[in-house]
């Protein structure tokens, strides 16, 4: 196999202050392959959003830390980068997408503009030039008024639109990795339908491989190549996603899978998981996941298990199983 | 059968429903130019008649800025239609006001979206769930004390939660609170906008659970609006389909799912993401946005991205009709 984009190793994200130290990312390992779409996967407090933000090097400071772990992208360590050589990287070598595009754009620059930052930054053309191939970029996410788009300013678009100008913006200098985070989840779904198919011709035409995180496992299934499912901080289950949806074995991953509604399917009842997700500042110890799970044991309470390869490729961190 | 369920099935039987919508309108003046006046309308809610038989749910489903939410207040009467009427158990709701209202406003609740902003942050949970009961003086303190801690134990919150404010339970928690207080007058219908929207999906399947069971237990009926497919399609009877402040279509959840007539339902089944693997499904993308409701379309509204538009559609507006028994809808193509 070809040598992996990016590796992750024990990534940990520690937001510590004098009273309380929550581990956001506790341990995360995984990889992603060129031109590849890995999905991440969990719900509020999985620290999935936060991982994203630590591979950019965005975690807010100075109480959120990454606190140890490796990230190597193309062959380069991006923890131990100065922050110099980090802003060389993003919006370059990687580009990132947000969740709410209202907030992530600019409102008082023309979206043209935003677009040709990036490019002045990382490419170093001149203002004329950065708006030519800023043209260039909105038509290729699909804007025909592309002329007229370039001077507008993001209060003017639509969610839909807003979303596709940032990915414009993400794209500019074709980065060899996108990292989307919930780009979709405040989109009707018609719109959702139209800028997951323009990230995937992006992807098929420019190689480009894509971390994309969501609740979602619908678009997950839809989308993703590879699928790592985090809860508590950590990897809970990560295989191919054909694996994950034939044979989810983590009780987790199982117990999601049974809790969304499906159209396709008549369930009486949905199997809900009982309990709320555990606070990052107080994890119990042991199985984070085993005061939820209906086939807890003793043990899973006392010993923290260790992520497994139960079958090639198919990662669980589960001690029953 | 309970006696309940053979109450709520003679009373479909006999065509008595709890709700009757007839060509509401709620249209929102736009204002504009030195002299502020009105330069043309917002038509958030355009003809939109249904009704809902007693101890049903009918799914009100669509994308922004097609009016389910508009739709939603004018039936709670938040809101007053521009034009048409809502009928509450035959009566005719639609101009009442204060205290009559007040009074009307026993038999439906609502409950909302966003479960940090719907509950005052300043008072208790057993304050919040006893105000509907001490406003309309259901009993003396005691007997208040008591029905609280009922209702949250229907809801699956224990006793003490009385004593705690909502900033210390989750988003499924409050929304169970927020339900607790629309059961405390004993309605008979509840809508509710978007109530699992903003859940984490195994706390939704939680929620959904709850109503699932309080509709069993108290014959209730709901109005369901939400942007989720799969979620409407387990919790309704019947689905509405919304598009530009008009219904699109509307039949039994097992027709709208299985044969979809109208072009725009069948894009948004085909939109919707499925947790399934190789799906293979034709899909079908729609180009461009949704047109602003300040100006819609001339004819049928969606005949600017339909892709089965005829020259008719540009001219005339479609007419919601039966052409299969129990499925309506506005389309050119059936005529």
């Amino acid at each position: 196999m070809a040598e992996p984009l990016l590796k992750v190793r024990n990534l940990k994200t520690y937001f510590i202050s004098k009273n309380s130290e929550i581990k956001a990312v506790d341990g995360v390992d995984f990889e992603v392959q060129p031109g590849k779409v890995l999905g991440i996967v969990g719900e509020s407090g999985s620290g999935k959003s936060m991982t994203s933000l630590s591979l950019m090097r965005l975690v807010p400071g100075p109480q959120g830390r990454i606190v140890e772990g490796e990230v190597t992208f193309e062959g380069t360590d991006l923890l131990k980068l100065t922050e110099r050589q980090m802003s060389d990287v993003r919006g370059n070598r990687m580009g990132m997408i947000f969740q709410e595009p209202m907030t992530a754009l600019n409102p008082v620059l023309k979206i043209g503009e935003q677009i040709g930052e990036v490019l002045i930054r990382h490419r170093n053309v001149s203002k004329a030039e950065a708006k030519r191939q800023s043209i260039g970029m909105l038509r290729s996410v699909g804007f025909p008024r592309a002329e007229q788009i370039v001077d507008e300013y993001p209060h003017q678009l639509s969610g839909g639109m807003r979303q596709r100008a940032m990915i414009a913006m993400a794209m500019a200098c074709q980065p060899k990795l996108l990292i989307a985070d919930e780009p979709t989840t405040a989109l009707d779904v018609t719109i959702q339908a139209q800028v997951l198919d323009l990230m995937r011709s992006l992807k098929d035409q420019n190689g480009t491989a894509i971390i994309l995180i969501t609740h979602d496992l619908g678009v997950i299934a839809e989308m993703a190549d590879d699928v790592v499912v985090m809860y508590g901080g950590q990897v809970v289950e990560s295989a191919n996603a054909d694996e994950v949806f034939d044979d989810p074995l983590h009780p987790y991953t199982k117990a999601l899978m049974e809790s969304i509604p499906v159209i396709d399917q008549d369930r009486e009842r949905l199997a809900s998981i009982p309990g709320t997700v555990p606070s990052a500042a107080n994890f119990p110890v042991g199985c984070r996941f085993a005061p939820r799970c209906t086939m807890a044991e003793e043990s899973c309470h006392q010993k923290m298990p260790e992520l497994r390869e139960l079958k090639p490729g198919h990662f669980v961190r589960c001690d029953l199983v | 059968m309970s006696t309940l369920e053979s109450d709520l099935a003679l009373k479909k039987a006999q065509g008595k429903s709890i709700l009757e919508v007839r060509n509401v309108k709620k249209y929102f003046p736009i204002s504009g130019g030195v002299l502020r006046r009105t330069i043309g309308h917002v038509k958030a809610v355009d003809d939109v008649s249904f009704s809902l038989p007693e101890g049903e749910t009918i799914g009100l489903v669509g994308e922004s800025g097609c009016g389910k939410s508009t739709l939603g207040r004018l039936i709670m009467r938040i809101n007053d239609p521009t034009s048409g009427s809502i009928l509450m158990s035959g009566r005719d709701i639609t101009n009442v006001k204060g205290r009559q209202l007040r009074k009307l406003r026993h038999d439906f609740q609502m409950v909302f979206q966003d479960p940090y902003s719907s509950l005052n942050p300043r008072m208790s949970v057993g304050s919040l769930v006893a105000e509907p009961l001490i406003v309309n003086k259901r009993g003396t303190r005691s007997d208040i004390s008591n029905e609280v801690v009922r209702l949250l134990e229907i809801v699956g919150l224990s006793a003490e939660a009385r004593m705690r404010f909502p900033h210390e339970f989750s988003g499924g928690q409050r929304q169970r609170i927020a339900i607790a207080r629309a059961l405390a007058l004993r309605p008979k219908l509840i809508v509710a906008d978007e109530a699992v929207s903003a859940l984490d999906v195994s706390i939704q399947a939680q929620v959904l659970n709850l109503l699932a069971d309080l509709r069993k237990e108290f014959g209730l009926s709901y109005v369901f609006i939400s942007h989720n497919l799969a979620v409407v399609k387990h919790v309704s009877d019947r689905v509405a389909v919304m598009y530009l402040g008009r219904l699109v279509e509307l039949a039994p959840k097992r027709l709208l799912y299985s044969s979809p007539q109208h072009p725009y339902t069948q894009a948004l089944l085909s939109a919707a993401p499925e947790p399934k693997r190789h799906m293979n499904r034709e899909r079908i993308v729609l180009v461009g946005d949704v047109p602003s409701p300040a100006k819609p379309p001339s004819g049928c509204a969606f005949h600017t991205r339909c892709p089965k538009v005829m020259d008719i559609c540009r001219s005339e507006r479609p007419i919601l009709k039966e052409y299969t028994p129990g499925q309506f809808t506005a389309c050119h193509l059936y005529t």
